[in-house]
């Protein structure tokens, strides 16, 4: 147990010291939601958007919790990038020749992305504020908001691990990642409400996790936790039921690629 | 000879969908021996590393490391070896310093044993100077040898070196076969794959020549070269009638071995040369058969490669191409 913690947080420190090395790139992962989706976006569509349709007092307010669950989306499904290259460049291997528990190295990466999404969701709600938009929940919805974005994270980081342990290169990688964020995107309430949607795409954003975890998030900003509970208990169950099946499919990758 | 066995491969197979990328390999390695496996890319030879190495589980067969069987015992295995990768196995943005740090913790070293032990191995390969600079500013000479250091950091019992010197300069080159017959010296037994002919020879105490997934010989660099029937005289002739004449002298001599003619002289298979070129020259002398040219071979390594897999190291197999 002692071994199995050493080797974590060795591991982690490394995806720490790695972002800590790259700034530049480490201030575009922070400020680049904010930037495009809540500044320009919301701002953008502030009076584009009906404040009917939207049920809520303004655009930006309507689209902080979407711009929370996208952070937490592309994070996750970047999450494996760097077991991507550690695996083409050799590193992996040299890890895993190593006598460390076979599954250190992917917990010490699910640390590192919650650690950073987290942040990047504080980041994103403390912007939310400078313009106006104060969580209805008060701290407490906010630590609620981080629970949500981390179980929906988790799962999405294992997609995203899974497939870097299986494509065959990593152009096929960011073919894939590219071709499933936008859609999943659009077809969510992070943007419009699913009742302002063309029937198709409503039909088909209600299967996404992704409008589950915004329909819980966004009342816990704009309305209370009277209206957010019912949601939160809901999303809690759908995203047990996501984290599982995507942990069972990238352990099953996993093993198949370390065995 | 009675040797220490620390690797021993009994009948190792490793399939992929229908290839047989490994085929019934049994070899063993000696403690404290520095074993070769050569043989062209695709051979197998890396295949016979990655499952020596605990990273791939064999389709059937075995390998016991040290004792240990790379799959049952794994972690046993992965406590007393160290690896080399072939790639540059290097993340760009830590410096070498923070690697051997990285890789202490991995081995469960404790902050002392770690901080020691990175020191001694930095010193050992002349990196400290560059110890606290990010890894992307090194060399491909600097990174090979950060490599290295990475593999010696657990003080493994056996070191693993997959393709140590591909791609490198020819300095860089010299100075890993000067460590690798270092840690030899040591007392470290040393396996590793490599292409180049001429490394196998200077470095190998044995090798075993991989292709198509099968040993085809196995030995030292001098066995093999003997086993090919020793020395070769090369004579091409002014004129070549006279040429049947002389082959029949020559054959059945001391010290020749074999004679066979070709298009504009012999080939002359000798046991020593000091013995048979004078035996040579004085039949030619007698018979009148004019010397235009005489070429006497040592075989080299790539002899040996061309007798035993029918062609030269540099040129790949057909079947290999496709796959």
């Amino acid at each position: 147990m002692e071994h199995y913690w050493q080797e974590i947080s060795a591991l982690t420190m490394r995806w720490v010291r790695r972002l800590s090395r790259e700034k530049f790139s480490m201030l575009f992962t922070l400020v680049q939601p904010m930037l495009f989706w809540l500044i320009f976006f919301g701002n953008l569509f502030q009076r584009a958007a009906d404040a009917q349709v939207m049920q809520a007092p303004n655009y930006i307010s309507f689209l902080a919790a979407g711009v929370v669950v996208m952070t937490v989306l592309n994070n996750g499904l970047a999450g494996g990038v760097d077991l991507l290259f550690d695996k083409e460049n050799g590193f992996l291997e040299r890890l895993m020749s190593t006598p460390i528990h076979r599954t250190s190295v992917i917990l010490s990466r699910f640390i590192f992305v919650m650690a950073i999404t987290s942040m990047q969701v504080l980041v994103i709600l403390g912007v939310s504020y400078l313009f106006g938009v104060h969580p209805a929940t008060g701290i407490l919805g906010v630590a609620m908001i981080l629970l949500i974005g981390m179980m929906f994270g988790v799962g999405l980081t294992a997609i995203s691990m899974a497939m870097a342990f299986s494509v065959k290169s990593h152009g096929d990688f960011f073919s894939v990642l590219g071709f499933l964020s936008l859609p999943m995107i659009f077809l969510s309430s992070a943007l419009v409400p699913l009742t302002a949607m063309p029937g198709w795409m409503s039909f088909l954003a209600q299967f996404n996790p992704m409008t589950w975890a915004i329909d819980a998030v966004r009342p816990l900003i704009l309305s209370g936790w009277s209206e957010a509970l019912p949601h939160v208990g809901m999303v809690i169950v759908v995203m047990l039921v996501f984290d599982a099946l995507c942990l069972y499919g990238g352990a099953k990758a996993f093993r198949r690629a370390m065995g | 000879m009675d040797r220490t066995v620390a690797i021993d491969v009994s009948r190792l197979c490793k399939t992929y969908d229908s290839h047989n990328a490994v085929d019934e390999l049994s070899f063993q390695v000696y403690a404290g021996e520095i074993f070769g496996l050569l043989g062209p890319n695709g051979a197998g030879k890396s295949t016979t590393l990655r499952t020596l190495i605990t990273l791939l589980h064999p389709t059937s067969g075995t390998a016991t490391i040290m004792g240990y069987d790379s799959v049952r015992e794994a972690d046993k295995v992965r406590a007393m070896i160290g690896y080399v990768p072939q790639e540059r196995a290097i993340d760009r943005f830590l410096t070498g310093r923070e690697h051997l740090q990285l890789l202490g913790a991995l081995y469960h070293l404790t902050k002392e044993e770690a901080t020691k032990r990175i020191g001694e191995l930095l010193t050992l390969v002349e990196l400290e100077a560059h110890a606290d600079r990010p890894a992307k500013t090194y060399s491909g000479g600097m990174k090979r040898k950060l490599d290295i250091a990475c593999g010696l950091l657990p003080d493994p019992k056996i070191l693993f070196l997959d393709e140590p010197t591909l791609g490198l300069d020819v300095q860089s080159r010299l100075r890993i076969w000067e460590y690798v017959r270092m840690l030899k010296a040591r007392g470290m037994t040393v396996v590793m794959t490599t292409n180049y002919l001429d490394e196998a020879d200077q470095l190998c105490d044995r090798l075993a020549i991989i292709d198509g997934g099968k040993i085809k010989t196995m030995g030292s660099p001098a066995e093999l070269k003997i086993a090919l029937g020793g020395d070769i005289v090369a004579l091409t002739l002014k004129e070549i009638d006279r040429m049947p004449a002389l082959e029949a002298d020559l054959k059945n001599r001391p010290a020749i071995t074999s004679v066979r003619a070709t298009t504009k002289g012999l080939d002359i298979r000798v046991e020593s040369p000091e013995k048979a070129l004078p035996t040579i020259l004085e039949s030619a002398n007698r018979l009148g058969c004019s010397i235009e040219f005489i070429q006497y071979n040592r075989p080299r390594l790539d002899d040996v490669f061309i007798a035993h897999t029918g062609r030269a190291i540099t040129e790949s197999r057909p079947e290999a191409e496709s796959a």
